[in-house]
């Protein structure tokens, strides 16, 4: 029998019974729908980590100060005072697989302009950091190289800061406020970025001339971190190598003695973030196969009853002329119909319920092409598989016997 | 005149745990084209054996069956299922037209086990046989819409679709009350007589064979009597016989 007549004869017994195959379709539907959602859930999460992590440069590499003392007090990395201007100079002067590098010192104050005051952290630094950290500057100017020079009081601020200090409407470009008491004129407004991925406000930040902080505020000449950025995602790891060698040199270490500082980046912490959601994700997605397979056991369960229920139906197409392989075929075809267009469904369902999601957390929508080809195998798979026994057994009955049945 | 069957000597036993029952000791007989035959025989005579044999759906123990100058006992099963589709038309008691299905598509179904016939000829084919039982205006109704003797009348459409070199009724009229009966049996030699249609009939009541050219009668799964009928009796006539209103 050619296949668009197997096709017709199964839609026609699949319409006799309709409630029926719908509810044996339901679990393929819910099995698939699972599958896409939780891959497009998964996809999406991926992606967005990924991008809100590269948002403050996925080629960023962060050296922080370490203790390196083999014995004595253990002290805390944040304690230790390491990194200086000479590590700069060298990195500068050196390093041949970075783009920029900048010092960055920190220090939590009060920022008041007239009577508002609003608690905040500024962040002292070189005119390189804004490239680094993929910042940018809306209104008015970053600072040079002349300021940092200079230790010019100036400073380009985040909105949070703008928003709590300046009422609406007053443009605080020019206008000077203080932090700690010492008071910076504000050059530039930093572009608006929004939490980051651990939920952190990255428009709360004030940036300055790093020479001003140390000598005003700090009051140190060690840096809290370097940021430097590799001129590629994937240089970041030979880049870091690169300044550890620059380091351990600038830090005059013996070949015996540990490193006093740490690198650690961007692109290994992506990595590490991945890889933890690709499990969730895996894992996730091998309960929603679980349910898949459920409801292929069901369109078995139901082909089953169906044959018996169609005993005479067999027996009266094997009399007029059906071979035992046109009763196979039209039962096999009936369950990879109902797989089939279950999966349709579900994957129909499945991508809508990913877009309302990535929808409602703003992730970006996640329209996998290989998802719906594998889901519509396996699908077909499905209908092959727990279709092939029941359409087998009623392929082999006896037409005598099926059709005196009841 | 050709030979549509020829039995001989056909022998048929089963294997019932360790006893042998043997159903048919030995049947043999010819039925040529155009002949209206009725098996007749009480329940354990061998008739269904022989109905089953006759039909394609079981092979004989032993014995030589030639359906059309065909020896079906050298057929595999597909074989057997491709000559039960070219060469044989199935009346039953019990219709069996599939549920919730038109006419159409039940007079279609055997047409698309034949490769050979085109979607718009399996069409035209069924419109055809619908016409030749007098259904032509209700082709897209349900069985569950159409009286016995219309589903009857499905199923003779049915088996006459195919345009099969026999129709096998067993006890076609089984099911139906005597005016039905009648109209039936009118359908079936007016097919005999007009288009010469070979007919063998499997049934109990002797009021059904006097409608027939010839009777063979079974007892203990042997022919103990196969006699041609001289004054056949015209189904059509009895019909116009019956009292037009029926008072209870």
């Amino acid at each position: 029998m050619s296949i668009l007549n197997l096709i017709r004869l199964a839609l026609r017994a699949l319409q006799r019974n309709k409630l029926r195959a719908v509810l044996t379709m339901l679990g393929i539907i819910i099995g698939v729908a699972a599958v896409i959602t939780i891959g497009a859930i998964g996809q999406g999460s991926k992606i967005s980590i990924h991008s809100s992590l590269a948002g403050l440069g996925s080629n960023l590499i962060i050296i922080m100060p370490n203790s390196n003392a083999p014995g004595g007090a253990r002290l805390l990395g944040s304690n230790v005072e390491t990194l200086t201007i000479r590590d700069i100079l060298a990195i500068e002067k050196e390093a041949t697989m970075i783009n920029g590098v900048s010092p960055d010192v920190q220090s939590r104050g009060q920022v008041i302009n007239g009577s508002l005051n609003w608690p905040t952290t500024i962040e002292g630094a070189n005119e390189q950091l804004l490239s680094i950290k993929n910042l940018s500057v809306t209104k008015g100017i970053p600072f040079s190289d002349h300021d940092v020079k200079t230790y010019a009081k100036v400073c380009i601020i985040g909105q949070t800061v703008v928003d709590n200090v300046f009422p609406k409407g007053v443009s605080p470009i020019g206008k000077t406020i203080r932090f700690n008491k010492i008071p910076f004129q504000i050059i530039g407004i930093l572009a608006k970025k929004g939490q980051n991925t651990f939920g952190q406000d990255q428009d709360d930040i004030i940036i300055a001339p790093f020479t001003t902080v140390q000598k005003r505020i700090t009051a140190s000449i060690y840096f809290g971190t370097i940021f430097a950025s590799a001129k590629s995602e994937a240089l970041s790891v030979p880049a870091s190598d690169e300044l550890t060698k620059i380091l351990r040199v600038s830090h005059h270490l013996r070949s015996d003695i540990d490193n006093d500082f740490m690198i650690r980046t961007q692109a290994e912490l992506i990595k590490t973030l991945g890889a933890v959601t690709g499990l969730l994700t895996a894992l996730l997605t091998a309960i929603a196969g679980i349910s898949l397979v459920i409801g292929g056991i069901g369109i078995m369960n139901i082909m089953y009853v169906s044959v018996t229920e169609r005993t005479k139906e067999i027996g009266l197409r094997m009399s007029i002329g059906a071979r035992g392989i046109d009763i196979l075929s039209q039962f096999l075809t009936e369950a990879i119909i109902v797989s089939v267009v279950g999966g349709v469904i579900g994957i129909l369902l499945g991508e809508g319920l990913a877009f309302l999601i990535s929808h409602a957390l703003k992730w970006p929508p996640v329209v996998d092409e290989t998802s719906i080809i594998v889901s519509f195998s396996v699908c077909f798979a499905i209908g092959v598989f727990f279709g092939y026994y029941p359409a087998l057994k009623a392929s082999k009955l006896d037409p005598i016997e099926a059709l005196r049945y009841e | 005149m050709k030979k549509i069957l020829e039995l001989h000597d056909i022998k048929r036993e089963f294997q019932m745990g360790s006893e042998i029952v043997r159903a048919l000791k030995g049947v043999s007989f010819d039925v040529e084209e155009g002949e209206f035959i009725t098996i007749m025989g009480s329940s354990g005579s061998g008739k269904t054996t022989l109905l089953n044999t006759l039909g394609c759906l079981d092979k004989p123990t032993s014995g030589v069956y030639l359906l059309d100058g065909v020896n079906m006992g050298n057929l595999s099963r597909n074989e057997l299922a491709q000559l039960r589709n070219e060469k044989i038309g199935f009346v039953f008691q019990a219709y069996n037209l599939l549920p919730r299905t038109t006419a159409l598509e039940n007079v279609e179904l055997p047409l698309f086990y034949n490769r050979k016939i085109s979607p718009s000829e399996r069409k035209d084919r069924a419109i055809e046989a619908l016409k030749a039982v007098k259904l032509e205006d209700r082709l897209h109704h349900m069985p569950n819409e159409l009286s016995g003797g219309q589903q009857q009348r499905v199923a003779i459409a049915r088996a006459l679709v195919n345009e099969p070199v026999m129709i096998l009724a067993d006890e076609a009229t089984g099911n139906l009350d005597s005016r039905t009966s009648y109209e039936i049996m009118s359908l079936i030699q007016e097919l005999n007589q007009l288009q010469k249609k070979t007919i063998v009939f499997v049934t109990h009541e002797p009021d059904i064979a006097a409608f027939s050219s010839r009777t063979v009668v079974l007892k203990d799964g042997r022919v103990v009597k196969d006699t041609f009928n001289k004054d056949r009796r015209s189904a059509k006539e009895m019909l116009a016989a019956l009292p037009q209103t029926e008072d209870y």
